[in-house]
């Protein structure tokens, strides 16, 4: 890939780093007295989200990472493995539960997310921001309870718990939201 | 929406000063405050070009070329003339002509430089008096800063006093692992070790990520006697170690003036103004024709004296309290 030199460097740059993607956050040009020139580069790393500050000096200079995001359907889960397909150039891709990791609770087969990849590899994987699960068991509701400030788990069809309401029955279909992994609503069939 | 619209729509929302009127209201005052210390103490306000065929040769200062048309050039100028960086060669012309205690409120360009205290053309404020020693440019540089900005005298501070007190370092002494060792505790990256220049890399990132940040609060600060391989156009004093007499006003971290106790032997300008393009050469930078005029009116004869450039915007931004450049500017680079 190529490089970046300082006079390049701006927000938005995605860069490598020890052999890691970084998103270029932030950048800010400072020059100390008649000195080289600086830039103050706040960057995150796109595997693990953690925040690195670097200081570069002119002449110094960043390889550009090869990170592209692309749209992934997921195919199915063989134990600890997950498949998912290239929704344009149908490419596969496995990945581990690591991973996928708090991703598992909502991927259901067919269901389109989106992938980074870094040198074509997957990193992360997004699911969309909200889903639709069916609940396959939870303790029955009391009858005419439609309160929503009492609670209970409720089991749905990828293996995971969610808290929901305890009006919601087994068969019924919740929507979560994925980001913070809240219910949301029931779904009207 | 086609090319038109687009460019029609930035223009709307770009055409709008990003100063408030406060802030442009301040800056006029400012000005006429510092007009009148310079009139009170018998400076004469003096202008000299922007666009120069020469330009002070420095490694790291990019002045940015303007390329002549035929109609313009004749046959005495060349293709390329250049922005100033500062005015400072054509005032020393002045005050070797004759001229005793000048100063300029003019603009300067430094190509590449853009940020919260850059802007790539800025106003510059120069001043030269002939007989000032290092001591007496600084004490004129403290008074300024009190007319303008009201925050006290200025406290000189020596270059390895400052390094001692905030890194723990010695500037000339500690062994350069430890200063590369403190760099990058700092998140800067250091030079490629056995460089000619690696101790003034590493000075120059520690000063600008440990020491500058902690300058200026709650009074001015005065950096004083810098490296003398960092003289520049200062004059080098022969104490132990060497130092340039040179002192950079600080005030809350920023930045705000730099002084030389002016160098007067022509011989000595122009091997650091042939090191320095020697460097920029290495760095993949335009070389710089020779600054000959200079160097003609330095061997003319060029009175002892003490000058000091100060970025006026600066000045505005404390003022008002501002955190970016921009909003002490009407017109910014990204709206000129």
């Amino acid at each position: 890939m190529a490089n970046y030199k300082t006079s390049d460097f701006r927000k938005g740059l995605k860069v490598q780093i020890d052999g890691e993607p970084y998103l270029m956050i932030e950048m800010n040009f400072v020059k100390p007295g008649k000195g080289n020139a600086m830039y103050k580069c706040k960057l995150r790393n796109l595997i693990r989200g953690t925040v690195l500050d670097r200081t570069y000096k002119g002449g110094d200079s960043l390889e550009a990472a090869d990170v592209e995001e692309v749209a992934v359907q997921f195919l199915y889960r063989q134990v600890d493995m997950f498949m998912f397909m290239n929704s344009s150039t149908y490419d596969q891709y496995e990945l581990t539960a690591d991973q996928v990791d708090d991703a598992w609770k909502y991927l259901k087969e067919g269901m389109e997310c989106s992938m980074v990849l870094f040198n074509d590899v997957p990193i992360t994987l997004t699911p969309p921001n909200h889903v639709e699960l069916k609940v396959e068991y939870c303790e029955p509701g009391a009858k005419g309870d439609t309160a929503t400030n009492v609670t209970k788990p409720a089991k749905v069809e990828t293996g995971a718990e969610f808290i929901c309401p305890s009006f919601i029955n087994i068969g019924d279909v919740i929507k979560i939201d994925t980001r913070t992994g809240d219910y949301v609503e029931r779904v009207r069939q | 929406m086609s090319d038109a619209d687009d460019r029609r729509a930035v223009a709307e929302r770009t055409f709008p000063p990003t100063a408030s009127r406060r802030a442009l209201e301040l800056r006029a005052n400012l000005l006429r405050s510092l007009r009148e210390f310079f009139h009170e103490r018998g400076f004469l306000e003096v202008e000299t070009p922007l666009l120069s065929a020469e330009s002070v040769v420095d490694r790291y200062l990019d002045p940015l070329p303007v390329a002549l048309d035929a109609g313009t050039r004749g046959d005495d100028l060349p293709d390329l003339m250049w922005l100033q960086t500062s005015p400072e060669a054509a005032m020393k012309r002045l005050l070797a002509s004759g001229m005793e205690a000048i100063y300029q409120v003019t603009r300067s360009f430094r190509g590449g430089e853009r940020g919260r205290l850059h802007n790539p053309e800025f106003t510059i404020v120069e001043w030269y008096r002939a007989g000032d020693d290092m001591r007496a440019g600084m004490r004129l540089l403290s008074d300024l800063c009190e007319a303008l900005l009201g925050r006290g005298a200025a406290r000189p501070v020596a270059y390895r006093e400052a390094f001692r007190q905030h890194l723990g370092l010695d500037p000339f002494q500690s062994e350069l692992v430890d200063l590369r060792l403190r760099v990058e505790e700092l998140g800067g990256t250091s030079p490629t070790p056995g460089g000619a220049d690696e101790r003034d890399e590493l000075l120059n990132t520690l000063l600008a990520l440990g020491v500058e940040p902690h300058l200026g609060t709650p009074s001015p600060t005065l950096l004083i006697d810098y490296p003398a391989s960092q003289a520049a156009l200062a004059k080098v004093r022969g104490d132990t170690p060497p130092v340039a007499e040179r002192f950079e006003l600080y005030v809350d971290g920023v930045e705000l003036a730099n002084g030389y106790h002016e160098l007067l032997d022509a011989e000595v300008l122009a091997r650091r103004q042939t090191l320095a393009n020697q460097q920029r050469a290495a760095d993949g930078k335009p070389v710089l024709p020779a600054c000959g005029r200079l160097l003609a009116a330095i061997r003319h004869g060029l009175p002892a004296c003490t000058g000091v450039a100060l970025g006026f915007d600066r000045v505005v931004m404390l003022a008002a309290g501002a955190a970016h450049i921009s909003e002490v500017l009407a017109f910014p680079i990204d709206r000129a």
